[in-house]
């Protein structure tokens, strides 16, 4: 009962007290913590959460203070559509948003044009909204999923000495739209460069793919490419392991390359190489979160183990990549001011960190250079290869790694324009 | 002495059989309504109306599509969200391949070809019942999701499989902001929640329950089983399929297949066992219940200022609870409670 009053109490107080909120940059938050793939956004969204609040505690952007307010998803959909509207209007409306799940992003993509607030696909979702014409709020930093598969191409043909002329690589992924997602990069480049491209289905969860494996093994591919999502990823590197297949020859996609992938596949993992959009090791960013933060007991993780790790350095990332958006949009419109939704976007659209910037943020080479601009809002394009060892990741490619550019940005203008008429739009880029 | 029914004659048969029989029910119905639709339009809040009252209408219609099938045709059901997808996938598909098609129109033979494939997945129930038929069902849900991901012409050729919904425009008004979805999608509820509250009066809704109480019986005194169950499994579908298409159109803005989950069966599901099994106010209560309750732990939680993981996780626990709770002390739902509550208001001050 008192359980109960607290909570009564409670709700009726939030509902109440409305605070003046006038020098906060308010972030919303959509996450997901429980659920099938709660491991990988409590990680994502405590890398984001930890490196707010350092630099609020570091006095915020310019005197700005960054504000942010959770809102559990479960990664559903509808719950994520209702998360947005409950969290676009507080504390005086969000300027930003970042719900790591395609299929919430799809349901609010025609909503926060009008809106006007920006969103970030931090490594996922439609691959053509790098287009800033037709898609002017949305930013699929760093790299999406075509930028991606066009970078898995040119590492798998460098391994082979340059060519992947007669070459065969199985394409196992998870059967929906991520999964999907690849496939026109891919049969681009298969027919451009001449291998022969397999593409084998899993239907989702995946938590059974000994027949796919079967099927692998007859087929002798060369590569394995392995675009699998949460449990898929270790069911997968388990059942290559029963069927001999080497883990060396299996390139994961980057939701293929975490801890929570290749833990629970124990030795199976060994030798496992994945995609990163960050290069895996320690930071002074990682230092200060856990000196400044973790022993005052504000850190946001409940295992401080996972510091650093794949998910957690990601969310880090994001979290950078959002504080220097703020940062160009104050010195355009006013220093030590919070932005507006449409300065925020103006900020996304002029980002440059190059490695200098990186060090002073504390990040040196943890993720490549991003430039955007309207007609690309990527910004980058450039990923790196990781191995696990058996207890943690290493880059083996030491520089950062570009795909077929030119492939990638003719299909991106093509897959927008085609949105574009549908949807009546006329491609302009914003002031 | 709230419902004090003295004065109350009924001198015809018209009278003694209308819908409401008490005063007190049909003014708060007709005041219902009158708030519903002039004036929560005005006085809610956009957040209101998108996300907590479009989808609570939406998934009401769905919990009464279910309920009609399983609470009044008494034949179990767990492929309520593959017809809701049937109905979205194929209103998608009248709009964008039929040039100038009426908008409504093409909810409606969304909705009838949801009937279609019910009336294909409610064959086995002729020879199978209870839970056998559930894990018939379970098969709808497991093929029309294998379908949409598989053929891709279903989905318009999208690399993705996700595709955007077409704009709502009605006789050249169009439904873009959320006062204007929320009133397209009460009216539509509102309608055929009343078609449904007819339906289950006359005899096909009698047959049903004859069907569900006891079907040798039913069979004995001249209902045909055959034709009786695959029409609950048609208009329980197509109430689906109108609301997988509201579902689409008023509330995601995007058709996909991964958004009719297994997981949505479910919740539809224990919207009827929690509203009340064989209730047309039931599927309301149950779906307020399932809809709300999240929402207001979340916001509690959020006030309460718990970590985050600790809320979502007191979200589930506290949700669990109240689950068992409610089937522990009224097992036939929220709407038998609401009737156990009527019944005591007849009596006020003196129940028994």
């Amino acid at each position: 009962m008192k359980l109960l009053h607290s909570i009564v109490v409670g709700a009726v107080l939030a509902a109440t007290v409305a605070p003046a909120f006038a020098q906060e940059q308010f972030v919303a938050l959509p996450s997901y913590r429980v659920g099938p793939y709660a491991s990988g956004g409590s990680g994502f969204y405590g890398g984001i959460i930890d490196y707010f609040s350092l630099v609020n505690a570091a006095g915020g952007v310019n005197g700005v203070k960054i504000a942010w307010q959770e809102c559990e998803t479960e990664y559903n959909p509808s719950r994520g559509v209702e998360c947005y509207e409950r969290l676009k209007t507080q504390r005086g409306g969000a300027t930003l948003v970042e719900p790591l799940s395609t299929s919430i992003a799809y349901g609010i993509l025609d909503r926060i044009p009008q809106d006007k607030i920006p969103m970030t696909m931090l490594g996922y979702g439609r691959s053509d909204a790098a287009n800033g014409k037709v898609f002017p709020y949305v930013f699929p930093l760093i790299s999406s999923y075509w930028s991606q598969a066009a970078a898995m191409v040119k590492y798998l043909a460098d391994k082979n000495g340059g060519s992947l002329k007669g070459k065969k690589i199985v394409h196992l992924y998870h059967d929906s739209a991520f999964g999907k997602e690849p496939l026109p990069v891919l049969e681009a480049l298969a027919k451009q460069q001449g291998f022969e491209l397999v593409k084998i289905p899993v239907a989702p969860p995946g938590s059974e793919q000994q027949a796919q494996w079967l099927q692998i093994r007859q087929a002798r591919p060369d590569h394995v490419i392995l675009w699998g999502w949460g449990v898929m990823n270790s069911v997968a590197i388990k059942t290559a392991q029963r069927n001999g297949f080497p883990r060396e020859k299996i390139l994961g996609v980057w939701w293929a390359g975490s801890e929570e992938d290749t833990v629970p596949s124990g030795d199976a993992a060994k030798g496992y190489t994945a995609m990163s959009f960050n290069t895996p090791g320690n930071y002074p960013v990682l230092d200060e979160i856990r000196t400044k933060l973790y022993k005052a007991g504000k850190g946001n993780l409940s295992d401080q183990a996972r510091i650093g790790s794949v998910y957690h350095m990601r969310g880090v990332t994001a979290g950078i990549l959002f504080v220097e958006a703020m940062r160009t949009a104050q010195e355009k419109f006013g220093k030590g001011k919070p932005v507006t939704g449409e300065q925020m976007r103006w900020g996304l659209e002029h980002l440059n960190i190059d490695a200098a910037r990186q060090k002073a943020v504390g990040a040196a080479n943890m993720f490549p250079t991003v430039k955007t601009s309207c007609e690309d809002h990527e910004g980058s394009g450039a990923v790196k290869v990781q191995q696990w060892d058996g207890k943690k990741w290493n880059a083996i490619t030491p520089n950062w790694i570009v795909g077929d550019r030119a492939l990638v940005k003719k299909l991106i203008d093509e897959s927008s324009n085609k949105y574009a008429a549908e949807k009546n739009l006329k491609p302009a880029c914003m002031p | 002495m709230f419902y004090r029914e003295a004065g109350q004659f009924r001198t015809t048969y018209e009278a003694d059989g209308q819908l409401l029989p008490i005063r007190q029910d049909r003014i708060a119905l007709i005041a219902t309504l009158a708030i519903a639709a002039l004036a929560v339009p005005f006085l809610a809040s956009p957040y209101m109306l998108s996300a907590i009252l479009i989808p609570f209408l939406i998934f009401a219609l769905a919990a009464l599509g279910l309920n009609i099938l399983t609470g009044y045709a008494g034949q179990l059901s767990l492929g309520t969200a593959a017809f809701m997808a049937v109905g979205a996938f194929a209103s998608w598909n009248f709009v964008a391949r039929i040039p100038g098609i009426p908008m409504l129109l093409a909810f409606v033979l969304g909705g009838l070809c949801a009937a279609l494939v019910g009336i294909a997945f409610g064959l086995p129930s002729l020879r199978i019942r209870g839970f056998y038929l559930a894990a018939a069902t379970l098969a709808t849900q497991f093929f029309v999701i294998w379908c949409l991901t598989k053929i891709s012409w279903l989905t318009g050729g999208s690399a993705s499989g996700v595709i955007t919904a077409q704009r709502i425009e009605i006789m050249g008004y169009v439904f873009d902001t959320p006062q204007r979805k929320y009133v397209l999608v009460l009216l539509v509820v509102a309608l055929m929640a009343l078609l449904a509250k007819n339906l289950v009066r006359s005899n096909v809704g009698r047959s049903w329950m004859a069907v569900r109480d006891m079907d040798m019986a039913a069979e004995v005194i001249g209902i045909r089983p055959m034709r009786t169950k695959l029409l609950a499994f048609a208009v329980s579908s197509f109430y689906c399929g109108v609301a997988g298409a509201l579902y689409a159109f008023a509330y995601l803005g995007t058709v996909e297949p991964e958004a009719y989950s297994l997981d949505l069966s479910f919740r539809i599901l224990f919207m009827i066992i929690i509203g009340g099994v064989g209730s047309i106010l039931g599927s309301f209560l149950g779906a307020a219940f399932i809809v709300l309750l999240p929402v207001f732990l979340n916001i509690a939680a959020h006030g309460l200022a718990l970590p985050t993981s600790v809320a979502s996780n007191l979200e589930l626990m506290v949700f669990g609870a109240l689950i068992i709770f409610f089937l522990i002390v009224e097992p036939h739902g929220l709407a038998r409670l609401w009737q156990i509550g009527k019944e005591k208001l007849r009596l006020w001050p003196f129940p028994h």
